[in-house]
């Protein structure tokens, strides 16, 4: 079954040039070990919310605002796909994101239609 | 349908067949099955369009159509497949008894998986491993059937739809999973325990069924101190329901029970339990604590007997592990039984200051604040009674158990 892993971290919190280089180590690490696994089919960090724009359509009128829909503590920061054996499977590799310390992940398993 | 209207979808189709086809050959890799879906896809055409008109673009309507029945049956037959693979294969084993232990104790982690409510555990875990019947398990959660079927149903779907393993964790998750199992179990004791009226059998049979399920997973999952110890906890707690409520059905306080009444033999078979659970020198779980804690009670022959000291650095150690409300509540009481009343209250002021304890007493025991005798307290903190609270908040099925109030 293929799980999407949803990265949330405050991304606001602050940390220093070398624990930032430290924590790309541990994803580096992690991408190859699920590439290797051969669970890996999609990973990518996304881009701060400061650049994000939510699009809605009411009353059939494109609106466009500023930033993503909720304010909240933890922001989606990335994601993860991976095909796996069973929601344990997945949630063992969730375990291993170095957001699982920091922040959350949450593990849904991808609606298939063929 | 006029005859106009009918050659024109003739024509559509016609038109279209060809191409459909062959883009139905390529994509599903199996001629036969595309012909197949086809052919139904036309009748179903053949229905549809001279009620909501012809389509414009037929051939991917066909295409679709055709495609999702070709799903289906590929679905269907697939898993067909391996249900019949798998199913020949076990036939080979039909009545090895260890396969079926291994899919009870299967069932038992699945239905306890942590994706799941805790609620839906114990529900689960009562329909499919106790094999209550459907009304039991709602009227164990005071529910309607309806409201139980609901809410079984959407916790099977969510194992299915999940991927909820049919499995036994692996040595690195098994620590936790196993806890997770025997806080479910240890739920549905209390759902009993805390039934003190009698109006109700069935929940009082839930202690039954909660030492029942705990005998399962020591049985299957031998050597777990916290799973001996688990047992050993409930079978002391359940020596006592003959002295628990009087004959009017109130609430009769540990000290004032007729020890004499107790069940012997339960209390034997927990200590016996308790004490190799904590010879096999694994590390102490809170259910170990617990269950020391409990004999202390139980093998105290008058209340006046009860070891407080040895109670109130058991529950020193539980403390660390579970910092809640109830243990640091129990752990005050334990205190001020072992080295009285200022004691124990300086206990109680130094928790007052907690907000999750502040918390904690406005809702649970609104009477509680206005306490200041030390007796009165003693009595509100009744271990058994805060563990009753405890449960009914995390379950939130029902007030403060009578007796506990005010």
């Amino acid at each position: 079954m293929r799980y999407m892993l949803l990265i949330y971290e405050n991304e606001n919190a602050g940390s220093n040039d070398e624990e930032r280089a430290a924590t790309m180590q541990r994803y580096m690490a992690f991408s190859q070990e699920v590439r290797e696994a051969g669970v890996y089919e999609a990973g990518d960090p996304l881009m701060p919310t400061d650049t994000a724009t939510t699009v809605r359509i009411s009353n059939g009128q494109v609106a466009h605002t500023d930033g993503p829909f909720a304010e909240t503590k933890e922001q989606l920061g990335g994601y993860y796909i991976l095909n796996c054996e069973s929601l344990d499977q997945a949630l063992a590799y969730a375990a291993k994101i170095p957001a699982a310390e920091t922040g959350s992940l949450e593990v849904r398993p991808i609606m298939e239609f063929e | 349908m006029n005859s106009e209207v009918n050659a024109r979808l003739t024509a559509a189709i016609r038109s279209d067949t060809a191409r459909v086809r062959a883009r139905l050959v390529r994509e599903l890799n199996d001629f036969d099955l595309a012909e197949d879906v086809l052919q139904d896809a036309v009748l179903k055409a053949l229905k549809v369009w001279p009620q909501s008109g012809i389509p414009d673009h037929p051939a991917a309507w066909l295409t679709t159509v055709a495609k999702r029945l070709a799903i289906d049956i590929l679905r269907r037959a697939r898993v067909h497949e391996r249900m019949v693979s798998s199913l020949e294969q076990e036939d080979l084993n039909a009545d090895d008894p260890q396969i079926f232990d291994d899919d009870l104790l299967k069932l038992i982690f699945t239905c306890c998986h942590p994706s799941l409510n805790l609620e839906a555990q114990v529900a689960l875990t009562l329909r499919s491993v106790v094999d209550l019947s459907l009304p039991e398990v709602a009227s164990a959660f005071l529910v309607a059937p309806r409201t139980m079927e609901q809410r079984l149903i959407r916790a099977k779907r969510k194992i299915r739809l999940a991927g909820i393993p049919f499995a036994i964790p692996e040595a690195k998750e098994l620590p936790v999973r196993l806890n997770g199992v025997l806080t479910v179990i240890y739920l549905v004791f209390n759902e009993g325990y805390s039934a003190t009226m009698g109006e109700n059998l069935i929940r009082r049979e839930l202690c039954q069924c909660a030492i029942q399920l705990a005998r399962s997973v020591n049985r299957l999952m031998r050597g777990r101190a916290e799973v001996q110890a688990l047992l050993a906890l409930m079978l002391f707690q359940h020596s006592r329901a003959a002295t628990r409520v009087d004959d009017q059905g109130a609430l009769v306080l540990l000290e004032d029970q007729d020890r004499t009444h107790w069940d012997r033999q339960a209390i034997e078979e927990g200590k016996i339990l308790i004490e190799k659970a904590l010879r096999l020198g694994q590390r102490l779980g809170p259910f170990q604590l617990q269950a020391a804690i409990a004999a202390n009670h139980a093998v105290a022959s008058r209340a006046e007997d009860t070891d407080w000291e040895d109670i109130a650095a058991l529950y020193d150690e539980l403390q660390k592990l579970q910092p809640t409300p109830v243990v640091l509540l129990n752990r005050a009481v334990a205190v001020g039984m072992w080295l009285g009343a200022a004691a124990g209250l300086t206990e109680l002021a130094r928790l007052s200051d907690d907000k999750v304890m502040q918390d904690f007493i406005c809702i649970t025991a609104p009477g509680l604040v206005c306490c200041c005798a030390w007796g009165r307290m003693k009595k509100l903190f009744r271990p058994i009674g805060w563990r009753g609270v405890c449960v009914a908040m995390r379950l939130n099925l029902r007030s403060l158990p009578a007796g506990y109030a005010n």
